[in-house]
């Protein structure tokens, strides 16, 4: 059932919170055990939350836009009191004291927390192998990935464990797994919202959005969550924009152009899916054509190093001292090379390997100052082409769900994974994946709206559009 | 494909406060030169007067009214240290023993 249907039936009193959980949480038993999309599932603090929720409708306060609104978290977002691992040894055991501003807004707004949603260790991976709790599986074939890095939240969304999920979005970590299991997900404008109690990952590309299966849902938690927090020193100093009021404007004249260097990187089946998507927009009356962002050819490679450059930072405070794991040594030194050593996974090795080296003296200006330099050449084209466009349409991910165990032994074709959604990162545009029918092996395709910064309401406004045209709705598999 | 020597991996991963196994050795440095290489598409662009992009949006100097706030609890933060002594993390010896 549909977030914004939920918590219009349980603030008018005709369903109660406490039913809605019910159904969702029958629904988790029937298929987690085959899909694992949590890490943790928060049955009784999900009963006593909702309890609350109904107590507050009775006694005729405001129970908030997402009264009764199951929410699923990914595991990176921090939890007061409830393990937050990042699906990493290293976290494993810890209790964040406080709650992100993100998990505040959701509470306060009346929605549910039903779990903790797995990921690829500390967000990095496009599949959700990179777990250490194991893979997370697609609810359309279990034998396909749920993309990542978000594919728990992903999947939960598409399984009908919960009406809403958040992820988080370094390099299309919300919108290709979005893609992949068939429902939307949004990476908002860098600094819309908060990250505040976001466990950083790369700091100038992260960013905090929902997943649901329409975009009216999505609109209706992206207003909760946006905004300016103080505690957040890039959150942008204005509200939260209004976009539910938009959904039904239409795209009659808008401009949009096709992005071609990145129709250029997918597979026949999900460009045919583009070609639908853009026929429906030029139906709906926007003024439709290719167009050519040379730049974001680069995105990749800029990303690999900026990224890794800023995880070998932000990764540091894993020395073992103020939480998590610790591996004893004779030294201090020797204690921090154990712990790392025995608390990461592979591909967090890798990275910070690569960001190390990408850094390290000799190196520096001519991977990671010249990484930056061409991030500025990619905005650069943003700005060129948004001076005659108002949005932009590309493919999400290049193909459709892949079999697990397909890319694993080869980082680099793992990283391909992320190609088109890259660049809104780097550029820190706001960007939507939004269902557009399925590929030849009928599983789900997305297809992704781009817009410059802050173009949210023109983005959801298209991407409304969208969804009418095709009708399709990120359907739990077998519904439809 | 830029070669990265053995020797090279093991001092980045000095750098990193990360033990490495021989094992590992060779396997980053054929997946970091892999990856290296694909940045090659970078080097190759002219720079020349670009200035570098550190964040989307260049906010400087956020600052807040100089007032006291609750901040979290010292027993709190300390509960969750692996270890912990008279109200402050312990580590092991930081220094050696004297000559």
């Amino acid at each position: 059932m549909d977030a914004v249907d939920i918590a219009r039936a349980v603030r008018a009193g005709a369903r109660t919170a406490r039913d809605v959980v019910e159904e969702h949480l029958t629904a988790v038993a029937g298929r987690e055990e085959e899909l694992h999309a949590f890490n943790l599932v928060l049955a009784d603090e999900a009963r006593s939350q909702a309890d609350e929720v109904d107590r507050r409708v009775a006694a005729g306060e405001d129970p908030g836009p997402l009264a009764g609104v199951p929410v699923a978290l990914k595991d990176n977002l921090c939890t007061r009191g409830i393990p937050t691992t990042c699906s990493s040894l290293i976290l494993e055991g810890w209790r964040p004291p406080y709650d992100a501003t993100v998990v505040t807004r959701l509470r306060q707004a009346g929605a549910i927390v039903v779990g903790k949603t797995n990921l690829d260790e500390f967000a990095m991976g496009s599949s959700t192998e990179n777990s250490a709790f194991g893979p997370t599986r697609n609810p359309h074939d279990p034998s396909r990935v749920p993309g990542g890095s978000s594919g728990g939240s992903a999947a939960a969304v598409a399984a009908g464990f919960a009406s809403l999920a958040l992820g988080s979005d370094t390099g299309g970590s919300i919108r290709q797994p979005a893609a992949l299991c068939g429902v939307v997900g949004v990476k908002p404008t860098y600094g819309l919202v908060s990250r505040y109690g976001l466990v950083a990952f790369a700091s100038s590309l992260d960013q905090v959005g929902p997943f649901a299966t329409s975009v009216a849902d999505a609109a209706l938690a992206l207003e909760v969550i946006a905004g300016h927090d103080p505690a957040d020193s890039t959150s942008i100093p204005r509200p939260a924009p209004s976009l539910s009021a938009v959904l039904d404007h239409g795209v009659e004249g808008l401009r949009i152009g096709v992005v071609r260097e990145l129709v250029d990187a997918v597979d026949a089946d999900v460009g045919a899916r583009l070609s639908a998507a853009a026929a429906a927009l030029e139906a709906a009356g926007a003024k439709v054509d290719e167009v050519s962002v040379p730049a974001t050819t680069l995105g990749l490679s800029a990303y690999y190093l900026l990224a890794t450059a800023e995880a070998s930072s932000n990764l540091a405070r894993y020395d073992g001292v103020r939480y998590g794991l610790r591996v004893d040594g004779d030294d201090v030194g020797a204690m921090y090379g154990a712990t790392r050593a025995a608390g990461f996974g592979a591909e967090v090795k890798r990275r910070i390997m690569l960001g190390t080296y990408a850094l390290s003296a000799g190196y520096y200006d001519a991977y990671y100052g010249q990484a930056q330099r061409v991030r500025t050449l990619i905005i650069r084209d943003f700005d060129v082409t948004y001076a005659s466009y108002d949005l932009l349409l590309a493919p999400t991910a290049p193909t459709t769900a892949f079999a697990l165990g397909s890319k694993t032994a080869d980082p680099l074709t793992m990283y391909l994974s992320d190609v088109c959604t890259i660049p809104s990162n780097l550029a820190g545009h706001p960007a939507v994946s939004v269902p557009y029918g399925r590929g030849d092996d009928g599983l789900p395709v997305g297809v992704q709206l781009l817009a410059p910064a802050l173009g949210e309401a023109t983005m959801f406004r298209a991407a409304a559009a969208l969804e009418r045209s095709l009708a399709v709705r990120g359907q739990a598999p077998g519904e439809r | 494909m830029v070669p990265i020597s053995r020797d090279e991996v093991a001092h980045v991963a000095r750098l990193a406060r990360l033990d490495v196994t021989d094992d590992e050795l060779d396997r980053f440095a054929g997946q970091l030169a892999a990856v290296l290489a694909h940045a090659a598409d970078l080097a190759a662009m002219d720079t020349a007067g670009v200035p570098p992009t550190g964040r989307p949006y260049p906010l400087v100097n956020v600052l807040r009214d100089d007032v006291v706030a609750p901040s979290l609890g010292r027993d709190e933060v300390l509960a969750m240290a692996p270890a912990a002594e008279a109200g402050r993390f312990r580590v092991p010896r930081i220094l050696g023993e004297a000559p």
